[in-house]
Order: structure tokens, then C-alpha cells, then sequence
């Protein structure tokens, strides 16, 4: 590849003559990470905060989007923190790494350069043991103070540990069945440091909360601006609280009814969805990212098949998808988005006061976009719909129920008229409407217009992804700044708003809920082109265990409620292996709450509810 | 003028009202009766206003697709010899490809040589844990297991109840055409009869003196009408792929073959590039 002319501007040049660029400056510190299938480059951990600079001012990547750590146990024996950094204007990633001891491991933070290095380095303290240096406020953030160890080094083991990969030995052919829990007794299967005492035990977690808001006692006597004396406190919303949307808590001080400071507490639903990813083999780690962001498994189905492929494109035997497989992703990701924002729009209204007769309207069409779900992939939520190079199935020819044991009722639609009646007549009717009865409503104005402003620059710094990020004003949308599949091909508009108020999320959504349409009405006359085409380059469903080659990937997509990325590390051998080393999720959920904090920052508590309904978060993928 | 914005909302929410009734008066209030089609009419795309389902007085149809639990298909009236006979070879796929490894299978062994034999001695899937991800039915090469429609499986106790064996698992055939014709008959034609393919293969070998009980060749099977039209309706994926793809590549939808090979081009560049930096 050609480096840039010398005279173009450093923040326009080429990946690779920003690397040049960085080698020229740092020959020391910095060195091409030449591993066999990765990319990018390796930087000496002393001067990573320097060069952090740099990338972002000089080089203009100012998004960081993804920061996650990789266990190297008995491959180099290394701790390494893998960053994905952007241009907000678009293009492809400039991928840095660092590198440190397993024991002891340490990295320099990068918060002060990239504020949405924050949950991101906090989930690396947590989940591997690593030190971030200069981090404001680093402790653990999924799992709670205290828990002994960090459960994704690969020599963590989990409660219920059989075997370090699937699929496990006991099962077939001597598979002779029993529980988990009657071989490994609840509470037995524990280890407990020594020196502790169990009945001495104290929750050490809550004072850490609250010591990080800078409080020492829950009421203190203040005055407000005007000189009138308040009591400054601090409320727990949450974990059980109806408006956030699953267990979820934020830690707020109040002065008054004003809002000084917010902290999300999360974790509660936490599985180490990425432990569990690491001990499955690739295929099986579809139908869990079903259970990330429930609300749109086929967009997390996507994300995920996209950085396999990458891998498996890597080695010889590998089909880039049918044409009609890809239009047929693109139909299923728009009709997800479709769910995914009436939804969001849905239980935002709730959460400000409109309580449920708006969402109900949309749940109508919801119901009907799952129910052609179900008569394609065979379920409603969970899809488990696309598979590397191809997909589950083909459209059926007939959306059908027949009469049987457990039915009693009929129903029998063509597939096609189905869709094509769903596009130009029930969903646009359905946004129509849905304007109508929201967008002049004069009480939905006055509680979101100026609420929870997010600043452009904040949101690129912060990492906010999807509609909180171009409900600022930032126009950036992976399906047109970096695309995938065949969106490049299509027809669509990125919706953006300049406000940053709940209300121009609000809008975006909206926006895009028609641009969506927009595309699949696109998608249906290429649905008939390809009718009889496979959805299998070789007219054959792919093997169930593939084999990967080593490498490493970043999958991602423009998911209903953000960036969506897969970081996969492959370790396989000459044949390839068929367990991921690493499996890392760049939840937009998670990562859109790290400016929750300086959204929420001077507003009433009252707001704090819709604030967060307007990010559009699900727990399912905050916790993971 | 300050509430027009508001009026305007409630002025839908009333029409909305409206439509609900207006659909009962349009179907005649068959809604509250058991006749079959009016659930088609209510889901489709033509109503208007809300439906309610009342269930469990009545349940929403599920379509073919649909994936509970799986079940194992055993032989019963299309092999009248074997009734009761397992499809399952014991092979471990299933096993192997269940994301939370909820399959367990014994493997047969022949009690006199002490070989494997192609059937399982036991067979167990722990509904607990069974995400209901459909791989086992996806993957098993012989047809042999599949997922159920039947959802209602709650119970009072989970340690009696919730681990299926095989007795527990085994429905006969006929039931699995019964919920999922379509693709039933799909299976029997990409085998090539309605039977196992081993059952086939022994009927061809050695029993052809007792045709008349034996179980029958495919193509004498005559599927019913109604399957036939619907399978021909819904054709195998893998067979017409090709020939449609090649013949007009002018539009940006057709597979042609110089953007494919665009697109391999281009991943091999990237290859070569990373190669390249590994080697220097
Ligand atoms: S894959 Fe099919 S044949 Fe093999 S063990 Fe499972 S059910 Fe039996
Ligand atoms: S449906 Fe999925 S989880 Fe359930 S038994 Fe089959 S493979 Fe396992």
C-alpha cells in the first residue's frame, strides 16, 4: 500500500500511513504486531499515553471504539489491552496494542485521552487483573468488590468447571446423565482466601460506591446556588426499579431535586457471557448472542457471523456468502432495528409518562415482524438465524400454521405479500402515526426538549454509539462510515440530529425507523432476483465445526442501540481450531453508559428516568 | 395553539378505539368463536385495531419452524415390522453441537461382541438447560431428532421432571409429518424415501420376499395432495441454485461471478498484506 502523499494531512492519511507515521516518530516504541493473521501495530506500554495522544490529536482517530484485554496464558505468558480507534469521519480502525506481565500486570490509563476508555478499562481490572495507572476511578464493575479473582485469565475456573472446551468428553458415548450441582454441591463449590473469615465477612462493596462520589455520610447540609440551605443526599434508583428497564442501579447525589452526580451500578446480571464464549465452540456461540440484546438477536447474529468470516476468509476454504444470503441478512437486521426502535421509542414514552398506549401501537407491529421471525428461524426473540457463510434457512414459501396437537388455530400468508404489505402499508402507518400522535405532543416536548444534552465532542470522547451519538450531531453510522454486507449498495440516508437532547434521540429514531423502510423496500425486488439461489456458496450447509485459522478479528455492526463489535482471537494451529481463544463483546449498552454521568448532571431527578430510557439500553448486554 | 399537539394524539388513540370494534362488526364477531380462518384474518396484515389471544382458551398457531425441546423420531406406522424402532444411530452430533450441553447419549454396544451398535442405549436432554437453539435437530444427519411445537412443559418439580429420557423423548414419526409437513416431506425427498435410511438399505438387501409388509419404496408412498403441493411449492434450496444466478449479471442483485471474485480478491489482498508485515 502506498503511503499518503507527504504533504496531505496527517488526520486524512491512509491506516497504514498512520502507521508509518507512528513508526517514523517512535521507531523505539512502536513495532508492527507481526503475529501470523493480526494486524495493526504493538506499542511499548511505557509510551503508550504519548502515542495515544498522538493517534488521536495528529492522526485525528478520535473514537475509540472498543478496549479489551487478552489472556496470553502459555502462548507468550502476556496480558495485552487490544484498542480499536476510529475516525468519526469514518474508515476503517487503527488497532494498537500493549503489553504487560501477567503478574502484577499494569497499563497506563487512557481515560484522559479517550473518556470512553473508562467502563472499558474498568471491565479489564475486573474481568483480568490488569492495572490501569491514572484511572480515576478504577475498581471492579461487573463483578463487586471484593469477589476473589478475575474470572476471564484463562486460569480462572467458574463454579461448575468440567472441562476447559467443549464439547465436553462426558457426554457421549458414556453419556450417563447428572447434574451439575449433585457432582459440585451449591456453596461447596467455592474457594475462600485462607486468612478469611466467614462469619466476620463485611460488604465492603457500598462504601466504595459511594467514597468514589466523593461522600463520606448519605445527608450533608448545603447550600444551593440561590443561598438557600438543602440537604445534599444521595438516592439509590435501582437495582429494582421499574424505569430501568432490568436490574439496574444508579447511585445519585442529589442537592434538592437537582441532580450533582450519577453513578451506574451494574452487573447484576452478569453470567461472564464471554467465559462461557471462550469455552464454546464458534458455532456454538451463536445462539448465545441471541441473549446479549435480546430485543435484536439477528443484529448481534450478524455482528458475530462478520468476525468469523473475516477469520475464516483467512484460510483456503472459505465462500463469501450468496448474494441472496446477504440481502437476506440485510432484510432480517432492518426488521430487528425496526423492533428494536419501536421499542426503545416504546418505553422511553413510558418512562416520561405516556404509559403504555403508545407503545401497545407499536407492540402491533412488533408482534407481526416476530411472527415472521418464528415462521423463518423458528423463534420469536431467540433467532439463532445466521451461520458463518450462509444462514439457517431460506424464506419459507408460506408464513403457515398447520393444525395439529398443539394448535388449534390456522393461519397461512405468502411470505412475500407479507413483507411487501408489512413495508408499503402497516409499518409506514405505524411511523405515521406514531408522529402523529408524539412528535407536536406539547407535554412530550416540554419534559425532553434541552434534557440530557450530550455535546458532539463529548460524545465521540465518551464512545457513545448509535442514536445517543448522532442525536448529538455526530453523523456517523457504521452502515455508511464503514460498511458491511451489501450496504453500500443501498439507498439510505444517515439520520442525525444537532440538539444531543433526549428529544433529537428521539427523533434520529424515528428518522430511522424510515430509512430502515427505505431499505427494505430495496431489499424486496432483490429477494425475487435471487429466488432459487442458494443461500450456501456451495449449494451445501457449512460444517458444524469449522475450522478457524489463527488470527484475530473485530466483526462489527450498526446495531438498534449502538456499535456492536466482536474482537475474536483464534489460536489455532496449521488446521485451524474450532474454540475461539478470545471472545469479546464492545457492548453499545455497556459502553453508551459512561456518559450517563455528565448527562444527568444538573437535571431533576425525575428526568434521570428518561435520560436513561433515551440512551435505549438492555441489561442483557449492559451485564453480559 | 398549545394542545393542538395533544388533541391531535387523542383524536388516534379514539380511532384506534374505533378500529377495534369496527373489525369485530367486519368479521362478524367470530373472533369469540373456534372457526379456523378468522385467527388467519385477525393476524394478517389487513386488521386493524387490537386482538387479544385467550389463551390458554385459545393459542396462537405456531408456524412449522417453530423449535421447542426436541424430541427423537421413532418408526410406527410407515414401518408396521419395527414400530418403535429409534432413527438415532447414536452418533454424538447432536451432543457435540449443543451449546450448553444438555444432550447425553449411551451408546449402544452389542451385548455379545461388546461393539458399538448404531443405537442408543440411553438417551437424556436436561430441559434446564436445553436453550432450544434447534442444532441438534440442524445437524443430525439421520433425521433423528427434531424440535417439538409443544411448549407447555411446566411442572411442579424439576428435579422428577426436567431431565427427558429416552422413553420420555421418543414420538413417532407420523407426528413429526403431522407438525411440520412441509419439511418432513422435504427430508423424505432429499432421502429418497419416507423411511430410515438404514431401514431402506435392509429392505433392499435382503427382504425384497416380504415386500408386501415391509415398508414401501418412496416413490409408491404417494405423499398426500396437500403436502405435495405445498413441498413443490417450497423447493429444496440446493437444487435450482445455479442456473438463475449465472444468466443476467447486469443487475446489481445477481450473483455474478466477476463482483464475487472482486470480493475474494479483495480479502486475499488483505491477506497478503498482513502477510507481508509479518514478514517484515
Ligand atoms: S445426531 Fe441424530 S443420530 Fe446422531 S446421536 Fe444425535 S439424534 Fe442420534
Ligand atoms: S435445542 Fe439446542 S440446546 Fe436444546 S438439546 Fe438441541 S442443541 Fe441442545
Amino acid at each position: 500500500m502506498p503511503t499518503a502523499a507527504p504533504d496531505a494531512p496527517l488526520t486524512s492519511t491512509s491506516i497504514d500511513g498512520a502507521i508509518d507515521h507512528l513508526q517514523a516518530t517512535y521507531p523505539e516504541a512502536v513495532s508492527a504486531d507481526d503475529r501470523e493473521g493480526y494486524g495493526g501495530i504493538i506499542v511499548d506500554s511505557a509510551q503508550l499515553l504519548d502515542i495515544a495522544q498522538v493517534i488521536r490529536d495528529e492522526l485525528g482517530f478520535d473514537y475509540l471504539s472498543s478496549a479489551t484485554a487478552v489472556d496470553y496464558l502459555g502462548a507468550g505468558d502476556h496480558m495485552e489491552m487490544v484498542y480499536h480507534a476510529y475516525r468519526s469521519s469514518g474508515g476503517g480502525a487503527l488497532v494498537f496494542k500493549a503489553q504487560t506481565e501477567r503478574d502484577n500486570a499494569e497499563i497506563p490509563s487512557l481515560v484522559s485521552v479517550w473518556r470512553g476508555a473508562d467502563f472499558q478499562e474498568r471491565e479489564a481490572w475486573d474481568l483480568y487483573g490488569i492495572h490501569f495507572p491514572g484511572h480515576p476511578n478504577l475498581k471492579r464493575i461487573l463483578m463487586w468488590e471484593g469477589f476473589h479473582g478475575h474470572p476471564m485469565r484463562k486460569d480462572w475456573r467458574e463454579a461448575y468447571y468440567e472441562e476447559e472446551q467443549k464439547p465436553f468428553d462426558s457426554r457421549w458415548p458414556g453419556g450417563h446423565v447428572h447434574r451439575a450441582e449433585e457432582k459440585n454441591v451449591f456453596g461447596k463449590n467455592v474457594n475462600y482466601p485462607r486468612e478469611i473469615d466467614l462469619s466476620r465477612l463485611m460488604d465492603t462493596s457500598e462504601s466504595a460506591v459511594y467514597q468514589s462520589l466523593g461522600l463520606g455520610v448519605d445527608v450533608e447540609r448545603v447550600m444551593d446556588k440561590d443561598g438557600f440551605e438543602t440537604n445534599e443526599l444521595v438516592v439509590n434508583m435501582g437495582p429494582h426499579h421499574p424505569s430501568t428497564h432490568g436490574v439496574f442501579r444508579m447511585v445519585l447525589t442529589v442537592d434538592g431535586e437537582t441532580v450533582t452526580s450519577l453513578e451506574p451500578v451494574m452487573g447484576y446480571l452478569h453470567r461472564n457471557h464471554e467465559k462461557i464464549g471462550e469455552r464454546n465452540t464458534y458455532l456454538h456461540n451463536i445462539p448465545f448472542t441471541d441473549r446479549l440484546d435480546y430485543i435484536s438477536s439477528m443484529g448481534n447474529n450478524h455482528g458475530y457471523v462478520l468476525a468469523v468470516e473475516q477469520l475464516l476468509s483467512l484460510g483456503r476454504r472459505y465462500n463469501e456468502p450468496t448474494y441472496r444470503c446477504e440481502a437476506l441478512r440485510v432484510l432480517m437486521v432492518e426488521l430487528s432495528r425496526i423492533v428494536n426502535h419501536l421499542w426503545a421509542i416504546g418505553f422511553w414514552l413510558n418512562d416520561i409518562g405516556a404509559f403504555f398506549t403508545p407503545v401497545l401501537y407499536f407492540i402491533q407491529e412488533r408482534e407481526r415482524i416476530l411472527d415472521f421471525f418464528e415462521a423463518v428461524a423458528g423463534s420469536r426473540m431467540m433467532c439463532n438465524y445466521m451461520r458463518f457463510g450462509g444462514l439457517f434457512g431460506d424464506l419459507p414459501e408460506r408464513i403457515k400454521s398447520v393444525s395439529n396437537l398443539t394448535n388449534d388455530r390456522v393461519r397461512d400468508y405468502n411470505t412475500m405479500q407479507f413483507l411487501t404489505e408489512m413495508f408499503s402499508e402497516r409499518i409506514p402507518r405505524t411511523i405515521d402515526e406514531l408522529e402523529q400522535l408524539l412528535t407536536q405532543n406539547e407535554i412530550l416536548i416540554e419534559r425532553s426538549v434541552g434534557v440530557g444534552v450530550l455535546s458532539a465532542e463529548d460524545a465521540i470522547n465518551y464512545s457513545a454509539a448509535g442514536p445517543l451519538l448522532r442525536g448529538s450531531g455526530v453523523p456517523y453510522d457504521i452502515r455508511r462510515a464503514d460498511p458491511y454486507s451489501i450496504y453500500d449498495e443501498l439507498d439510505f440516508d444517515v439520520a442525525v440530529e444537532d440538539a444531543g437532547d433526549m428529544y433529537a434521540r428521539y427523533r434520529v429514531r424515528v428518522k430511522e425507523l424510515r430509512e430502515s423502510v427505505r431499505i427494505l423496500r430495496q431489499i424486496l425486488p432483490r429477494l425475487e432476483a435471487t429466488k432459487g439461489q442458494s443461500i450456501w456458496a456451495d449449494g451445501k450447509p457449512g460444517a458444524y465445526a469449522p475450522r478457524v485459522p489463527h488470527g484475530e478479528a473485530y466483526g462489527r455492526v450498526e446495531n438498534g442501540k449502538g456499535e456492536l463489535g466482536y474482537y475474536i482471537v483464534s489460536a489455532g494451529g496449521k488446521s485451524g481450531t474450532s474454540n475461539p481463544w478470545r471472545y469479546h463483546v464492545r457492548a453499545p449498552s455497556f459502553i453508551n453508559l459512561t456518559p450517563m454521568g455528565i448527562m444527568s448532571q444538573g437535571y431533576k431527578v425525575a428526568d434521570i428516568v428518561g435520560i436513561l430510557g433515551s440512551i435505549d439500553i438492555v441489561l442483557g448486554e449492559t451485564d453480559r | 395553539m398549545y394542545g393542538t399537539g395533544l388533541a391531535k394524539g387523542l383524536m388516534l388513540t379514539l380511532r384506534h378505539f374505533v378500529d377495534s370494534y369496527i373489525d369485530d362488526i367486519r368479521y362478524g364477531f367470530r373472533k369469540y368463536s373456534h372457526s379456523v380462518d378468522n385467527f388467519g384474518i385477525r393476524q394478517g396484515t389487513q386488521t386493524k385495531g387490537v386482538i387479544t389471544v385467550q389463551y390458554p382458551d385459545e393459542k396462537v398457531a405456531v408456524p412449522e419452524r417453530f423449535r421447542f425441546v426436541p424430541f427423537l423420531i421413532v418408526e410406527d406406522e410407515d414401518h408396521p415390522t419395527r414400530a418403535g424402532k429409534d432413527w438415532c444411530t447414536s452418533c454424538g452430533i447432536c451432543a457435540k453441537v449443543c451449546p450448553p450441553q444438555c444432550i447425553w447419549i449411551v451408546r449402544g454396544n452389542d451385548p455379545d461382541t461388546g461393539r458399538p451398535v448404531p443405537e442408543p442405549e440411553a438417551f437424556f436432554i436436561d430441559i434446564d438447560i436445553c436453550m432450544n437453539c434447534g442444532y441438534c435437530a440442524e445437524y443430525c444427519p439421520f433425521d433423528a431428532i427434531k424440535m417439538d411445537h409443544d411448549y407447555e412443559l411446566a411442572s411442579y418439580d424439576r428435579t422428577t421432571h426436567h431431565i427427558h429420557d429416552k422413553e420420555r423423548l421418543s414420538k413417532p414419526n407420523s407426528y413429526w409429518r403431522s407438525i411440520a409437513p412441509t419439511r418432513a416431506y422435504e427430508e423424505m425427498l432429499a432421502r429418497g424415501t419416507w423411511e430410515h435410511k438404514d431401514a431402506a438399505k435392509e429392505a433392499r438387501r435382503g427382504q425384497s420376499a416380504s415386500r408386501s409388509s415391509a415398508p414401501r419404496p418412496a416413490a409408491k408412498a404417494a405423499p398426500a395432495p396437500a403436502e405435495k403441493e405445498e413441498a413443490q411449492a417450497t423447493p429444496e434450496p440446493a437444487v435450482s441454485a445455479a442456473p438463475a444466478a449465472a444468466a443476467d449479471g447486469a443487475t446489481p442483485w445477481s450473483e455474478d461471478d466477476a463482483k464475487r471474485e472482486e470480493r475474494r480478491r479483495k480479502a486475499l489482498e488483505r491477506k497478503a498484506r498482513r502477510a507481508a508485515k509479518s514478514g517484515g
